[in-house]
């Protein structure tokens, strides 16, 4: 094992939504995850195609072993479903600024499709300090929906669809709007259209995680540099995935 | 252990192993990996006279065993980069660094030259008149000889450390390139930059990266990088530092054997960050299980043939 990095093994491989994947990783290397929210770069095997790393978000951890949870979208996630329990896979782990935990008395976790996960870890955390938690999630359809019930251990979960096959039909900014509910502070990951509304709507306090299309993952290549108000860039993948809601350029 | 040792205009280098310009940032960010100091030396991210933002995203993409990048000269100006990032770099490297200076015109190339190579870190300058992701300059100077030479001279005459000039694969003849900068008083080469590509979002038809276009580099390019290395290194008699898809021990040492005096590792720091340290360890694991003592007595072995 190096610095950052480790051969995790894959203790679990579990379907739990079309096309979504929970993945259990264990190994040392996991002590590296210092803040919920952060994310792994995975290689996803030994040949050079799929040649660049995979980032992925982190959903829960602890001493030994991570969880992360990924879609299956094209080669590289297409190889990542059919490892075989027991194999390796070299990852760069505790990538990232995380989320910030701080005492509040009431956030809202929006979560959008596959920027679900990174806000379970983050969530537990902020309840266990007596934070009351609300949960936003919104999905296309009701078979891409998981984790409510990962949710609800420490929150209230609301659930929007765009077809409205389960929970509310429309996205999370309607849920909100529609069932009042108000919170002091809020965290959200998920596509991009949906966190630009949210600063749209609230841009004072939260703090969004953002994606981008990665060469390194951790600060070399510049490849995922974004504007924004508060210096004249900053790299997705060092000083975010996690940005300020107050220092978002809407469409930048 | 062989004898890694090499010598080039303004460097001497505990081994050939240079991190090449653009994937390994300012150097520092490495350093919670690993200790840099092992490396031969290291090229800066490429560096302006004005701070620049570079393209808009997305600015990578992949392809067979390679990717593409538009990252378009993201820096934050030579100033900034001698107040800040070189003090960064400082605290954990000792040794001198390779500065690469790009320009939107000819004036702004001599003006950022001149201000850096007097910084006490820079042992020598790499000119990127090759880079294909910024509109104004660069390229040109890259495909026109006269150009070339002319701008050669311009900042040798301004330069306090030796000028190395770092050649574009995507031009007719390399080779012509390549004379018409050594006679105008360059002191060392360095090739290949990237590879002009594209790719397309199948879904939707349109090109994956913003500026449509990027660099393609990593071992996809090896043979080409190979072949251009063997043929300028024939042509001039300055040494040529080789890069292009290195991604093993063994990539590095067929590059020296092609005619590279050292070696430059770019993408695979960005797929691997222990890349270069690894390449040196399998370097002297190659050189040894060869019986080589040093690593000199294979640069240019291909020119016999
Ligand atoms: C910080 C971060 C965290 C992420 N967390 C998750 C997660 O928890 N679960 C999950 O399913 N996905 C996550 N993603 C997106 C995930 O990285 C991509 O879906 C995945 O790389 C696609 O790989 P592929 O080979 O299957 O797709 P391909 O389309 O074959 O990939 C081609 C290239 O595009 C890149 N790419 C494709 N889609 C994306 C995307 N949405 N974002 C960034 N790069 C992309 C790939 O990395 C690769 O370099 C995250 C992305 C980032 C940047
Ligand atoms: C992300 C990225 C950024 C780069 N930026 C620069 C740059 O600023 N200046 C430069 O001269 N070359 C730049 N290059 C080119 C590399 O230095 C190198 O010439 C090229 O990638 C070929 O080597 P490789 O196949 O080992 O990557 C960049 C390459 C990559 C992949
Ligand atoms: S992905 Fe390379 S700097 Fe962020």
């Amino acid at each position: 094992m190096k610095n950052y990095q480790d051969e995790l093994v894959i203790k679990s491989i579990t379907n739990i939504a079309k096309d979504v994947y929970e993945m259990v990783l264990v190994g040392p290397g996991v002590k590296y995850i210092s803040a919920p929210g952060q994310f792994i770069n995975m290689k996803i095997n030994n040949s050079l195609q799929p040649y660049l790393r995979r980032p992925m978000s982190i959903s829960d951890y602890d001493d030994n072993s991570l969880t992360t949870v990924f879609k299956v979208v094209g080669q590289g996630t297409e190889i990542l479903k059919n490892k075989e329990i027991g194999s390796t896979i070299d990852c760069l782990i505790g990538l990232g600024n995380g989320f910030s935990i701080q005492d509040l008395a009431s956030v809202v976790l929006i979560g959008g499709g596959l920027g679900t996960p990174p806000l379970y870890k983050l969530g537990k955390e902020l309840a266990s300090m007596g934070v009351k938690v609300t949960t936003v999630l919104g999905f296309a359809s009701k078979e891409d929906v998981f984790y409510v019930d990962k949710f609800k251990e420490f929150s209230k979960v609301y659930i929007a669809t765009n077809d409205g096959t389960m929970g509310q039909k429309g996205n999370v900014l309607d849920v909100i709007k529609h069932e009042n509910i108000t919170f002091d502070y809020y965290y959200t990951c998920g596509p991009e259209r949906m966190l630009d509304a949210l600063v749209e709507a609230y841009p004072d306090f939260g703090e969004l995680s953002f994606e981008a299309r990665m060469g390194c993952g951790f600060g070399a290549c510049m490849g995922c540099s974004c504007k924004t108000k508060t210096s004249p860039y900053k790299r997705i993948c060092v000083e975010g995935p996690v940005l300020l809601a107050k220092e978002v350029i809407v469409n930048g | 252990m062989a004898n890694l040792q090499v010598n080039l205009p303004g460097l001497n280098m505990k081994n050939p192993v240079i991190p090449a310009s653009g994937t390994f940032g300012f150097g520092y960010e490495f350093s919670k990996f690993y200790d840099i100091n092992v490396l031969g030396s290291m090229m800066l991210k490429g560096t302006t006279l004005e701070a620049r933002f570079g393209n808009p995203l997305p600015r990578i993409a992949e392809g067979p065993s390679g990717m593409l990048n538009a990252i378009g000269l993201q820096n934050p100006g030579v100033y900034a980069v001698m107040e800040k990032e070189l003090v960064q770099l400082s605290k954990v490297y000792d040794d001198k660094v390779i500065a690469n200076v790009a320009g939107s015109c000819f004036e702004d190339y001599v003006e950022c030259a001149k201000i850096i190579s007097r910084h006490p870190m820079i042992g020598a300058l790499e000119i990127n008149i090759s880079c294909p992701n910024v509109k104004a300059g660069g390229i040109q100077f890259g495909t026109d000889p006269q150009m070339a030479a002319t701008l050669t001279k311009a900042i040798k005459e301004v330069s306090q450390v030796p000028v190395y000039i770092k050649l574009s694969p995507n031009v007719t003849d390399i080779v012509a390139m390549a004379k018409a900068i050594e006679e105008a008083g360059a002191d060392g080469i360095t090739m290949i930059n990237t590879l002009i590509g594209m790719r397309f979002d199948l879904k939707t038809g349109k090109p994956i990266i913003a500026n449509k276009t990027g660099g393609y580099s990593g071992p996809a390019i090896f043979p080409v990088a190979l072949r251009m290395v063997y043929q300028v290194s024939q042509a001039v008699s300055i040494p040529v530092i080789g890069m292009g898809g290195i991604s093993s021990g063994a990539d590095a040492i067929e590059m020296m054997m092609a005619g590279a005096s050292a070696v430059a590792v770019g993408c695979q720091n960005l797929v691997d960050p222990y890349a270069c340290p690894t390449i040196i360890e399998e370097m002297n694991q190659i050189l040894d299980d060869m019986g080589i003592e040093n690593i000199q007595d294979i640069v240019k072995k291909s020119h016999q043939y």
